[in-house]
């Protein structure tokens, strides 16, 4: 061995440690994000998925600059699934952040172990009233919306259009009781009946029967995924359409949409985003998702993108750092970058502060069915439990 | 709560009586004949539904892509019988219950592999999508008219070809005694093949008319499934005359249940409580009616002397 090369070996063992440090910095920035991708709900978390990765492949590839790694997992729309998947992409693969969750009975589950282990959590889509109010967290930001406020939106427009006699129907679990709730936060009116259908149950006939006969002035439900597509169907077969305002949430989107087509024209829904909100980053966003995907994005894929691209913004402002958790906080509650939606700020407790809309199904040019903005119902809407989170 | 509005429940509760019976029916002559408990039977009631609807949007016309969407999926039963059930018949019911739970599972997922994870619609006949008034102004769906109807004449058929024809009466024995009827020279093997292969159809065509009203996805024959098992346990299993009577008991009884549960609790709890606990007692409805079934006649309704 010569003495040069022992030189270079001797000085290498303290270089090494030096090196092994800057390899640490190009690592590339890991994001852990859950969605549910299997079952009867997965177009809502694939829209969702394709959102985010969309924003990622425009950035290059890269969000604040840094190479970025998305490792997506589906939570089988189980709440212990997610927790362990959750916990082996904190522990085994080091994610930087966590982001997506379309359910709330999933985002319940996941978020306290996020939290824990001090890791920001992005949502994507769910946000569950705890979240919002007494169990906020400094680890928990949501690039969507507060549950009850796209039905406190149908609540204000029934108001708004003076409905007296209102039928309310919604699946039979937690979120169709918060579901009621949001929508009476704001109706004043008379409830004639709180139609409670089993979840997951396929053929309204009795329900519809039954409101055929109470002749209400309009109806406010709450039926996701294929539910709400039966629903809609058998709503049009049964003639009530255009005779009994159809009032949703969450039913009539572009993920049920190519399945109920025709049948859920001009049916209403309340939302925080539609493909017409005219900002120059939506037209960018709409065109791009319909090349890449050839369908037209839901408000699921909105939020996924808006996820993405503050990621991006937070990443930039730290200069792509993830250790500091402070500044990273900061930075994210900042909301860097420009939503689609418009008009986009963080509240105290981690939620958006933004617009929210009735929309309304119809048919484009190309023959695709889409939603488009009737009203603007909220401006600058916070959610209502802020005041309980003690964050400040 | 008035007559109309009963009346109105009740012919959704037939309407939804039929197609459980359309289900039920292949899936008791399966298991009473054939002694095979078919779990899988579900899956050709999906397939019915996917392949009609992507046939009903090739064609554009409705007959055409029912009658394509029932041969397609008729070969694809004939296919599962040969590759899979044909070795499943002779083993115990566990392996029968493993085997075609796994068939489920295949199918499922390739169905999610075909055609996406999006639910899926069937376009139904213009001229069946409208509604129309009957008493007091109430609407009703005619396609569901139309189910009920096809279901009175698959019973009819279906009750003509087991109690008079030839091919019943070779059934009706086989089921009763197989070994006797194959000493005699029929080839029971065959015979058996034919009833799976019916059965296979019906619940196909079943799918193929629900499918305008629900969206088709891939797990939509799970439900159906249990229902159907529900149905031929209460009407005896391997009795047609048994399915029918029990699936239109288990329809309206779940129909009017789902209307009126709440209302008739509201005469006796608070409103809040009534709307509480009305739809749990509704959904629990079938299965109330099938213990009680069970302890009255435990072999079922019709149960006991094979088909009939």
């Amino acid at each position: 061995m010569t003495s040069s090369f022992r030189r270079a070996l001797l000085a290498s063992a303290f270089v090494a440690p030096a090196l092994f440090g800057a390899a640490a910095q190009a690592d590339p920035v890991k994001i852990g994000f859950l969605s549910t991708l299997s079952g009867p709900s997965a177009p809502l978390g694939v829209h969702m998925r394709d959102g985010f990765l969309l924003a990622v492949k425009e950035l290059g590839g890269k969000l604040g600059g840094q190479p970025t790694e998305v490792l997506v997992v589906d939570d089988e729309l189980k709440p212990d699934v997610a927790v362990s998947k959750v916990k082996a992409l904190i522990e085994r693969d080091k994610v930087d952040l966590l982001a997506g969750v379309v359910f709330s009975n999933v985002m319940m589950a996941v978020a306290k172990p996020a939290a824990e282990a001090k890791t920001f959590l992005i949502s994507g889509n769910a946000g569950p009233s705890p979240l919002a109010g007494k169990a906020c967290s400094e680890y928990f930001f949501s690039a969507s919306y507060q549950n009850d406020q796209n039905h406190e939106v149908m609540g204000k427009y029934a108001q708004d259009q003076g409905y007296k006699r209102v039928v309310l129907m919604t699946p039979n679990y937690q979120a169709g009781k918060d579901s009621m709730a949001g929508f009476k936060r704001h109706f004043k009116g008379e409830v004639l009946d709180e139609i409670f259908t089993p979840l997951g149950q396929l053929d309204f006939s009795a329900e519809l029967a039954k409101i055929a006969s109470a002749k209400p002035d309009a109806v406010f439900t709450f039926m996701p995924g294929g539910m709400g597509v039966n629903l809609v169907k058998q709503w049009s077969q049964a003639g009530l359409a255009g005779k009994i305002p159809f009032l949703s949430a969450f039913t009539v989107d572009e993920t049920t949409l190519p399945a109920t087509k025709e049948a859920a024209d001009g049916l209403l829904s309340g939302a925080e985003w539609a493909p017409n909100i005219d900002t120059p980053e939506n037209k960018a966003f709409v065109a791009a998702y319909e090349k890449e995907y050839g369908v037209a994005p839901s408000l699921y894929a909105a939020q996924g993108y808006d996820a993405a691209r503050l990621i991006d913004g937070a990443l930039k402002a730290t200069g792509g750092k993830t250790s500091d958790k402070e500044a990273l906080r900061k930075a994210i509650a900042s909301a860097p970058f420009k939503s689609v939606r418009g008009a986009f700020k963080f509240n105290t407790n981690g939620f958006p502060v933004q617009d929210f809309y009735v929309v309304k199904a119809v048919k484009r040019g190309d023959g695709a069915y889409v939603t488009q903005t009737v009203s603007k119902v909220f401006s600058q809407a916070a959610d209502a439990y802020a005041a309980e989170c003690p964050l400040k | 709560m008035n007559a109309s509005l009963l009346a109105l429940q009740a012919l959704n509760g037939l309407q939804y009586g039929m197609i459980l019976f359309l289900v039920a029916a292949g899936l008791t002559l399966v298991f009473g004949v054939m002694d095979f408990i078919n779990l899988a039977h579900g899956v050709q009631f999906t397939l019915g539904a996917y392949l009609t609807a992507s046939f009903v949007a090739r064609f554009d016309n409705f007959a055409l892509g029912l009658a394509a969407g029932l041969a397609a999926a008729l070969a694809l039963g004939v296919l599962l019988e040969i590759a899979v059930f044909r070795i499943l018949t002779r083993r115990s019911h566990l392996e029968q219950v493993l085997g075609t739970f796994g068939v489920i599972l295949v199918v499922t997922d390739a169905l999610r592999l075909v055609y996406g994870p999006a639910p899926r619609s069937l376009r139904m006949p213009e001229a069946l999508s409208g509604a129309i008034p009957l008493m007091d102004g109430l609407m009703y769906p005619l396609w569901r008219l139309a189910i009920i109807a096809a279901g009175l004449v698959v019973a009819l058929a279906l009750w003509l070809l087991v109690a008079k024809t030839r091919v019943g009466m070779l059934v009706r024995a086989g089921s009763t005694d197989r070994e006797t009827v194959s000493a005699l020279g029929v080839d029971i093997e065959r015979l058996f093949v034919l009833v799976f292969v019916f059965g296979a159809l019906l619940a196909a065509f079943a799918g193929a008319m629900a499918g305008p009203l629900l969206s088709i996805e891939p797990t939509m024959g799970d439900n159906v499934l249990i229902l159907a098992f529900v149905v031929i346990v209460i009407g005896g299993i391997g009795s047609i005359r048994g399915a029918f009577v029990a699936a239109l008991l288990i329809g309206l009884v779940d129909t009017l249940g789902r209307a009126f549960a709440t209302d008739v609790l509201k005469l006796v709890l608070s409103n809040a409580t009534a709307s509480a606990a009305g739809p749990a007692i509704a959904s629990m409805l079938i299965y109330v009616l099938m213990a009680l079934v069970l302890v009255a006649r435990p072999a079922g309704l019709f149960g006991g002397n094979g088909p009939s």
